[in-house]
């Protein structure tokens, strides 16, 4: 019995990892519907220039503070100078961009990095725990990585809810046409989209490196995770996304308490039965 | 004196050609009517001045400054703001969020501000944290003059401000644009009710395939004549 309560504390945290993974992707698809394939490579770039300043000498918390702003002008070039240029009415010329730049950043890493495991010094914190009793222990990083994918959550959606510049984001993602008359300049918002959803990139990043290995060819995976948890949560919804990060770390730490070798499928087999009860997701948009 | 003109003002949707070489003229203060068909391209005319479709650059001049390439974004902060037809307001934004938009690219200072804004329509500050899908088509109406007032804009361009609207909401709609254009805002109104489209504009244009077929002040236009340049029988 303990074990099993055990497995759901993990699976939980394991969820803030990735709604982490996955509130970049949301946000980009919400305001601009843009599907970024490259999503999960550019969270494994984050890492990689995490651990590139601290095999320098900088010190891991300044080395996340120092890629943060680095990953949003990142985005925001990205936005303004190709994807921009991509955006209309067909949705192939984006998806076929990012897919490309997928492939760009993996081959990237893969040059500049090697092929090898890596994972992110943070020293003591790695293995640090907390016991909560009864012979159960959560781990200090996990709960770190939920309190920050919570954190990150509660700062966009006050950003996107409380200020000007969110109204502008939401009549953009309502409606583009009409938003222009606003005077809001649509391509602009999209570039500061594209900045935030890269700077959460890094934030990812920093987690995924901390919290396992990696290397330069895990970034599809990250994508099919962030993927799931931003559908079972329903489009446009952030808490929905934490949501459905959650049900997708649930299912594979279950899966993998039955049998290690279910964690991966277990994680997928809850994603159809979610898109087969609720196909538009759990807390999905009331208009869309 | 001309504060709105276009010459030869043409436009299209991808290779059809909707608009053939439109000379228009909108002096300060005035209100002038564009009247037509469906189909006539009136709602295109109101789209290429704001900046919604590419237009030549020299075919709109705003206060004698040609505002042909300039995009839609920058149009509304030179003081030209649409009230798009069917009202087009943002869903997920409440009545307020929706008021507080048009505001967003405000550049010229004016009459124009929330109170005013409720000070004109009573019942939209009742409602101001309603979810704008759950007003009245009328109260949506007033939403949409609202939000584009919020930039105090110095020319108005309206796009069916009656349609689908019952009669006595028709009625208080037109008469909030008089007290608008009281405070000195020139208005362009595209409308199909012909009998409230004359009984406000001190001009009017017809529209017919693209090409002006008719205009002139109301009083000097004869039914017969606006019968003609409607269908062009």
């Amino acid at each position: 019995m303990l074990g099993w309560l055990d497995t759901v504390i993990q699976g939980i945290l394991l969820g803030g990892l990735y709604s982490l993974y996955a509130t970049g992707l949301s946000v980009i698809f919400g305001i601009m519907r843009l599907v970024n394939l490259a999503h999960g490579d550019l969270i494994v770039l984050g890492a990689f220039l995490t651990l590139a300043l601290t095999t320098l000498g900088v010190p891991i918390i300044a080395a996340v503070v120092i890629v943060l702003p680095l990953m949003f002008a990142a985005g925001y070039v990205l936005q303004s100078i190709l994807l921009n240029r991509a955006l209309g009415r067909n949705i192939l010329p984006p998806l076929l961009i990012t897919f490309g730049l997928s492939i760009i950043v993996q081959n990237g890493l893969l040059e500049t990095f090697s092929a090898d495991t890596r994972f992110l010094n943070v020293g003591t914190l790695q293995s640090a725990s907390l016991p909560l009793g009864g012979g159960i222990a959560v781990g200090i990083m996990p709960l770190i990585c939920f309190a920050a994918a919570t954190a990150v959550i509660v700062l966009l959606n006050s950003v996107f809810y409380r200020t000007a510049l969110g109204r502008a984001f939401r009549a953009t993602s309502d409606d583009v046409e009409i938003a222009q008359l606003m005077g809001i300049n649509n391509k602009s918002i999209y570039a500061v989209t594209m900045g935030i959803a890269l700077a959460v990139c890094a934030v990812a990043g920093f987690f995924l490196g901390a919290r396992a290995n990696f290397d330069p060819s895990i970034g599809p995976a990250r994508l099919l995770y962030a993927f799931e948890a931003v559908i079972i949560g329903g489009l446009g919804s952030l808490w929905g996304t934490l949501a459905g990060g959650i049900v997708v770390g649930l299912a594979q730490t279950i899966g993998a308490h039955i049998d290690p070798e279910w964690q991966i499928l277990a994680g997928h087999v809850a994603f159809l039965i979610v898109l087969v009860i609720r196909p538009r997701g759990l807390f999905p948009r009331a208009v869309d | 004196m001309a504060v709105l003109e276009t010459s030869e003002l043409t436009a299209f949707y991808g290779d059809f050609q909707a608009l053939f070489g439109i000379n228009f003229l909108l002096n300060e203060g005035e209100t002038v009517a564009i009247i037509g068909a469906n189909g006539a391209g009136k709602s295109t005319f109101l789209k290429a001045i704001a900046g919604l479709l590419p237009r030549p650059a020299a075919a709109v001049r705003l206060h004698g400054r040609e505002i042909g390439a300039v995009p839609a974004y920058e149009i509304v902060k030179l003081g030209v703001s649409l009230v798009p037809e069917g009202r087009r307001l943002f869903s997920s934004l409440s009545v307020e969020e929706n008021l507080l938009v048009g505001a967003y690219g405000r550049q010229t200072p004016g009459p124009w501000n929330l109170a005013s804004v409720y000070h004109l329509f009573p019942i939209l500050q009742e409602r101001r944290h309603t979810p704008s899908t759950a007003l009245s088509g009328g109260q949506q109406q007033m939403v949409a003059i609202g939000r584009s007032l919020m930039s105090n804009p110095r020319i108005l361009l309206c796009d069916e401000l009656s349609l689908g609207l019952a009669p006595i909401v028709i009625r208080d709609i037109y008469a909030a644009l008089a007290d608008i254009k009281v405070r000195g805002t020139s208005v362009v109104l595209v409308e199909q009710d012909l009998v409230h489209a004359m009984s406000v504009a001190d001009r009017a244009y017809c529209f017919q395939e693209g090409r002006v077929s008719l205009s002139g002040r109301p009083q000097e236009l004869t039914r017969d004549a606006i019968h003609a340049a409607y269908f062009g029988l």
